[in-house]
């Protein structure tokens, strides 16, 4: 066990330089500098100005030289400043950003998982019956419409026609004033449409996996046989049934961790909430190559350790691979 | 968002027009303040959500590159300087009053000796030597040094006076004594102004406002100074609302989530127009700082002859675009000045839409479709080019389109182009690979307009990217720069006009307007050449409408 987690560990490495190195070759490689948004078409600024800030990143050395410089830093946990104009440190503006886009996405998960345990059980135990096509629809309607477009329809009605809710963002302006409770709530009425929304627009991939998975196992004999028993149909269904075809399902709530922390750009912009998607994006776009390698790394740290739990989570599972 | 052209210079100037003001006197009030005098008073008090789709990056206006930054800096920190409501003139702000001398090399300026840093300490001249110092200074990395490294010498003569000194006459020079140049030197001397330094993001100035709070990609707060040396502002508290997408602005408008946004044209024409908006809400109008062009590349043998690109212009209906990407809320643009100021040449007369006249002049020109395949050709080649255009500016797209079609029907073939805005600077603009281009420039206040149109400015990264050379207007626009007598200046920049339009380098478009909505309890709103924001500190709610108390702290 331990030799095989000791492999695990070194390859980890190896495979993390190979992803910041090409992740800096390609976005070095896009056309264009963070001094451009600074320069370009401004005639106001000299070309001196943009030889200084050449000099100022280090930007006219070699590709090699450059990686070799970031990597040093970025071994010491210094992932550098910002290129764009408020040159703030690269960690502090994910840490602004991370937490958000981290309880957005846990949240939505959570109303996803929900919401589609019960839809896919339900589908599952009344195949073909109204009901379960009615619930096809609707998941696929969800599933179908452009999240976008769905948020302003949201907003229109909750925000604007009933007042109910907050149109955008995350807590109100005189939110630093209200008491613990009234905090809490405010907090609740920002997130109930985007959480919802995104939910909503994401719920079908989930549904329609229990539903299957329940499906797959209705038909194994183990059912047959607690059902042969004797057993209510209340407990062969969620004591035996469900508990398996839930397997899968954690397995895809695995697979999902690392997003996580990846944030949805459009969603984010329509909700006015300043989170990892916007980040990025707008790193991207300005070229403000420090930003776009911070962000990176944290995918790549968490994507790379999830894929070792998951590993370690294989082994202990599977005694084959433990004695390899 | 970093896909839109910012000349920064004019954007500045129009900062600082946004902070000045006509002196407050009771005729300040509304027209129907006699009728009502209890309900529409000026009062203090209450507080403005604004919606902004970007959040600033750092509130030294020396070391922001974006027009978040500069409009919210614009608040805080106030300028030697300021073009007057109607974008004619240069008013006194923090300077009492200035000489040029005869020979125009030396600027003297008398400041105010009333005026106090937010933190209380007085403001001197020692201020503007340390801003220009700093501005001036290598390692201050600005994108605004340029007017400043024509000054020769600066002399301290007293507190509240000095003297600059140019190489040579530099008629722009006035105008650069805005708010990029004071700095508090008692707080920033010996430290790194470079942005690592946390004042750009918790800054002391000396404007109206003073920097409260900034929650990063959400808010930014500010309160006012009720110290400023030109009276306390009326609404106590401004918060800029980061909101990225305009539908998402304009439903926080409507549900009170914000009290100003400026709107997109289809909103403004078609969004806005029921009754209950229109009592809610005031609309306004006017035009922007900035035109689009279509411009040629001058070294392309398509468009060497002056007559083709007459012929071009000739072919493209300026009204037609503004109604269509514009749904008519616009300008059509003749020449690079803003329509309604000062500095443009009333007698021009611009091109007008003529597609006979157009197949004339191609036919002049030798351009005739010989091989009748509705294409126009010469020596055995099409007349077919490429119209780019950068990514993310659905106005620019639409009005490539337009011209797409216009050309078509007098037997021009195009075909158009969107590239993302770092390649297409880098691989297309600065390597001068294209042919024509739909782009945008500001326009700026002072007519100085040497970096776009002068022949020695056609070098990589230069701005006379189309390579324009013409000596007549070289001349004018160094004449221009020389003299700070208005109607010299007028004269060699009408004459510049005139060669514009006959040249067609650009076919110049239109300018766009700026469609601001606002909550209608706020009252003292003067829309004026420059806007409305330029007296935003008269703005008012009276009492009995207003909707936030504000701590009286500060």
């Amino acid at each position: 066990m331990l030799r095989y987690l000791g492999a695990r560990l070194a390859g980890l490495g190896p495979l993390f330089i190979g992803i910041t190195f090409v992740s800096f070759v390609v976005i070095h490689l896009a056309p264009g500098s963070p001094m451009d948004l600074l320069t370009d078409m401004n005639p106001d600024a000299s070309p001196e100005l943009r030889q200084r800030l050449e000099e100022h990143w280090g930007l006219g050395r070699p590709l090699p030289v450059q990686y070799g410089m970031w990597l040093k830093k970025m071994a010491t946990g210094d992932l550098g400043v910002s290129m764009s104009r408020d040159a703030r440190p690269v960690l502090e503006k994910i840490g602004e950003a991370l937490p958000v886009t981290l309880l957005l996405n846990a949240m939505s998960l959570c109303l996803i998982l929900a919401a589609a345990v019960p839809i896919g059980v339900y589908s599952a135990t009344h195949q073909y019956s109204t009901a379960d096509r009615a619930t096809t629809v609707v998941v696929f309607l969800g599933f179908a419409m452009p999240t976008f477009w769905l948020a302003l329809l949201c907003m229109m009605f909750f925000g604007v026609e009933l007042g109910w809710l907050p149109v955008s963002g995350l807590k109100s302006l005189d939110y630093d004033s209200m008491g613990l409770g009234a905090r809490v709530m405010d907090r609740v009425r920002h997130l109930i449409m985007p959480v919802g929304v995104a939910a909503v627009t994401s719920l079908a991939g989930m549904s329609r996996y229990m539903r299957s998975s329940m499906l797959e196992v209705f038909r194994q004999d183990y059912v047959t046989t607690a059902r042969a028993k004797g057993l209510s149909e209340r407990v062969v269904v969620y004591r035996h049934a469900m508990r398996n075809a839930l397997l899968p399902v954690i397995t895809i709530l695995g697979l999902s961790i690392p997003g996580l922390v990846g944030g949805a750009v459009i969603f984010e912009t329509i909700f006015a909430i300043p989170g990892m998607g916007r980040l990025f994006y707008g790193a991207v776009m300005s070229r403000d190559y420090t930003v776009v390698m911070g962000v990176l790394v944290i995918g790549a740290l968490l994507t790379l350790a999830g894929n070792l739990l998951a590993d370690i989570a294989y082994a202990v599972a599977d005694p084959r691979l433990r004695r390899r | 968002m970093p896909l839109t052209v910012y000349l920064e210079r004019s954007l500045l100037a129009l900062v600082l027009a946004s902070v000045c003001l006509t002196s407050c006197t009771k005729e300040d009030g509304p027209a129907v303040g006699s009728r009502q005098p209890t309900d529409t008073a000026p009062a203090y008090g209450d507080a403005i959500l604004e919606g902004s789709i970007g959040d600033a990056s750092n509130l030294i206006p020396m070391l922001a590159g974006d027009s978040a930054s500069h409009s919210v800096a614009g608040l805080i920190f106030d300028g030697l300087v300021a073009y007057d409501p109607t974008l004619s003139h240069l008013e006194p702000r923090l300077a009492r009053s200035w000489e040029v001398s005869e020979d125009g090399l030396t600027i003297t300026f008398n400041l105010r000796d009333d005026v106090r840093w937010q933190d209380g300490r007085p403001f001197s001249a020692r201020d503007v030597e340390f801003g220009w110092r700093t501005i001036t200074d290598p390692a201050t990395i600005t994108a605004y040094a340029e007017d400043y490294r024509q000054v020769e010498s600066f002399e301290v003569l007293g507190d509240h006076r000095f003297r600059v000194s140019y190489r040579e006459p530099f008629a722009p020079a006035l105008a650069s004594w805005g708010n990029l140049v004071v700095l508090p030197r008692h707080l920033l001397e010996g430290r790194d102004i470079n942005p690592a330094s946390d004042f750009g993001r918790n800054p002391v100035g000396l404007g109206a406002y003073k920097f409260d709070s900034w929650e990063s990609g959400r808010s930014i707060t500010l309160l006012a100074n009720r110290d400023y040396y030109r009276g306390r502002p009326h609404i106590d508290k401004v918060v800029y609302r980061i909101i990225p997408d305009l539908q998402t602005q304009f439903l926080e408008l409507k549900s009170g989530g914000l009290d100003m946004m400026g709107l997109t044209p289809l909103q403004f024409s078609r969004q806005t127009v029921s009754t209950e908006f229109e009592k809610a809400f005031r609309k306004y109008k006017y035009l922007t700082n900035s035109y689009t062009y279509l411009g040629y590349n001058l070294k392309n043998e398509l468009f060497t002859d002056v007559r083709v690109r007459r012929a071009l212009s000739h072919a493209i209906d300026k009204e037609e675009i503004v109604r269509a990407v514009l749904m008519g809320l616009g300008q059509p643009a003749a020449s690079p000045y803003k329509p309604g100021t000062v500095w443009v040449n009333e007698r021009l007369e611009d091109l007008a839409f003529d597609p006979e006249r157009s197949r004339a002049l191609f036919e002049e020109a030798g351009w005739r479709d010989s091989d009748g395949d509705g294409v126009l050709d010469k020596d055995g080649r099409a007349f077919e080019f490429r119209i780019l255009t950068n990514q993310g500016n659905e106005s620019r797209l639409k009005t490539a389109t337009i011209i797409q079609r216009r050309l078509a029907e007098v037997g021009v073939s195009s075909e158009v182009r969107v590239v993302e805005w770092s390649a297409f600077i880098n691989n297309f603009i600065d390597k001068r690979k294209f042919e024509a281009v739909v782009l945008g420039w500001s326009l700026s206040l002072d007519p100085d307009q040497y970096d776009i149109w002068h022949s020695s400015k056609t070098g990589e990264k230069e701005f006379n990217f189309v390579s324009f050379a013409d000596p007549e207007v070289d001349r004018l626009l160094e004449e221009g720069r020389r003299t700070f007598d208005a109607a010299e200046r007028k004269q060699a920049y009408d004459r510049f006009q005139e060669i514009l339009v006959e040249q067609q380098p650009y076919t110049f478009l239109y300018v766009a307007h700026s469609l601001p909505a606002l909550n209608g309890r706020f009252m003292g709103i003067r829309p004026a050449p420059a806007g409305i924001a330029y007296n935003f500190k008269d703005w008012y709610v009276p009492s009995a409408r207003q909707r936030y108390a504000i701590d009286a702290g500060s």
